[in-house]
């Protein structure tokens, strides 16, 4: 049976970064994406817990951690109803929601082998138009491919 | 407008902007107005009738062609990347046509040169002046491009030419569209969810003798082996549908066919004979619309 309390799984941080609002089984997405998931960092993962608004969710919590905005609208790739929760002397002083830009620079690759921006020692950046926020689908500015939100966590699970 | 543009897709050219062209290029003439003006060609896949009808475009103009190709630009291509390429013709040049095996390397060659870049082929994506030419050879041969039923055969999937084809005649209004072509090479998923946003009506099948006796203009296009990620699917389909004198005496009458050439085993010989055959006279526009596209685009008058 999954916990129905929050309050018995999580515990207060003092200083750092609460994601919350993540979609069932997005949390390990969440910290691949963010890159939190070395020796650097202490992460608290919550994951399967009850909602008001989605039925069901997952947390995460960075400690000693303020993400910055590049970091915060990567979060959206994989969770884009997510709320950031910024945490100082236990209490949360900031509370944002995440957005993801219309256009997408450099955080995702194209899946498909014979697109421009795959070829090495190019000057080019991988660029995507969001079609769609949630699920997410994003088209290749290059070579037109659409990208699912499988195929982003893919690359980050790779 | 067209000054200094870059020409890297169909679909960023608006029904009066082709209209604009179309007009252009039935009334050009051989002169000078683009005397000095430099073309330069970076053909990185081989091409015969695309590099020569614009090497002869701007000859006829009053210009001069540089240019890459066949083993140069296979060496030069292991040598240096091809943003470098791309700044030494940017440099000796006015124009430049590139065609490349990768989707989005003529974006990419617009992005580096300051010069406009047209697209002659990137990959299965776009080509867009093929499309140009066949909207005009319909434009000449039909007169109106508005309100008809259309087949397109063929490699839908990865022939850059088709899928150009189908998204600059959407652009005018077609009554119908047909796709025809063995499952395997349907168009893909981007090309079929443009189509319904155009709204123009589709129907996807691979019966090519049903939809003989239905359309005014067919469009079909040879299977290129090299575009297959994998050339066993190649096979499966090679020789799948080919057009036999049988298949367009169905053809209503005043119904043409087109043809983007080099054709192969698609198109019976005898077919080059009939009256609806108008595939060679379609090749024949390509110089005075690309004549009419350089000329707008370098600003000759
Ligand atoms: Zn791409």
């Amino acid at each position: 049976m999954p916990g129905n309390s929050q309050e018995l799984v999580v515990r207060k941080i003092e200083r750092g970064t609460v994601i919350d609002h993540i979609p069932v089984g997005q949390a390990l997405n969440v910290i691949k994406i963010l890159g939190v998931g070395g020796e650097k960092h202490t992460v608290a993962v919550v994951m399967n817990v009850a909602s008001k608004k989605y039925g069901r969710k997952d947390i995460v919590k960075v400690e000693g951690k303020e993400l910055s905005t590049v970091e915060v609208n990567r979060i959206a790739l994989v969770a884009p109803e997510a709320t950031i929760n910024v945490i100082q002397d236990y209490k949360v002083v900031r509370k944002n929601r995440v957005k993801l830009p219309e256009r997408i620079q450099g955080i995702v690759r194209c899946t498909n082998p014979s697109c421009i921006t795959n070829k090495p020692r190019e000057p080019v950046t991988p660029t995507f138009r969001v079609l769609s926020r949630s699920p997410l689908l994003l088209l290749c500015e290059y070579c037109g491919s659409r990208i699912s939100q499988e195929d982003v966590v893919k690359q980050y699970a790779g | 407008m067209f000054k200094g543009r870059d020409v890297l897709s169909i679909l960023d050219f608006s029904t009066s902007d082709l209209e604009r062209l179309f007009r252009k290029a039935s009334t050009i003439r051989p002169g000078n107005v683009l005397k000095g003006k430099i073309l330069a060609t970076a053909f990185f896949e081989p091409s015969t009738r695309t590099r020569l009808s614009f090497e002869t475009a701007i000859l006829k103009l009053g210009g001069s062609v540089i240019g890459v190709g066949g083993e140069e630009a296979t060496s030069l291509a292991k040598g240096e990347n091809l943003a470098d390429t791309v700044r030494m013709l940017d440099a000796y040049a006015d124009v430049i046509v590139i065609r490349h095996p990768l989707e989005g390397a003529a974006k990419l060659a617009a992005e580096v040169a300051e010069v406009p870049v047209i697209n002659g082929g990137d990959g299965k994506q776009h080509h867009p002046t093929q499309a140009m030419v066949d909207l005009y050879t319909i434009r000449k041969e039909v007169g109106r491009i508005e309100g008809l039923r259309v087949a397109a055969v063929g490699d839908l999937r990865y022939g850059r030419a088709a899928t150009s084809f189908l998204y600059g005649i959407c652009k005018f209004g077609v009554e119908k569209l047909f796709l025809v072509s063995p499952s395997p090479l349907r168009p893909r998923e981007e090309v079929l969810e443009f189509l319904k946003a155009s709204g123009v009506e589709y129907e996807l099948t691979s019966d090519l003798e049903k939809v003989m006796g239905e359309v005014e203009v067919l469009y079909i296009t040879r299977i290129q082996k090299e575009r297959f990620p994998d050339p066993s699917e190649f096979e499966k389909v090679r020789g799948s549908y080919r057009l036999t004198p049988e298949l367009v005496e169905k053809m209503k009458e005043g119904a043409i066919i087109l043809h983007p050439l080099p054709k192969v085993e698609e198109i019976d010989l005898r077919v080059d004979e009939s009256r609806h055959a108008r595939y060679f006279q379609q090749a024949t526009y390509a110089v005075p619309v690309r004549m009419a596209l350089l000329s707008l685009l370098l600003g000759g008058r």
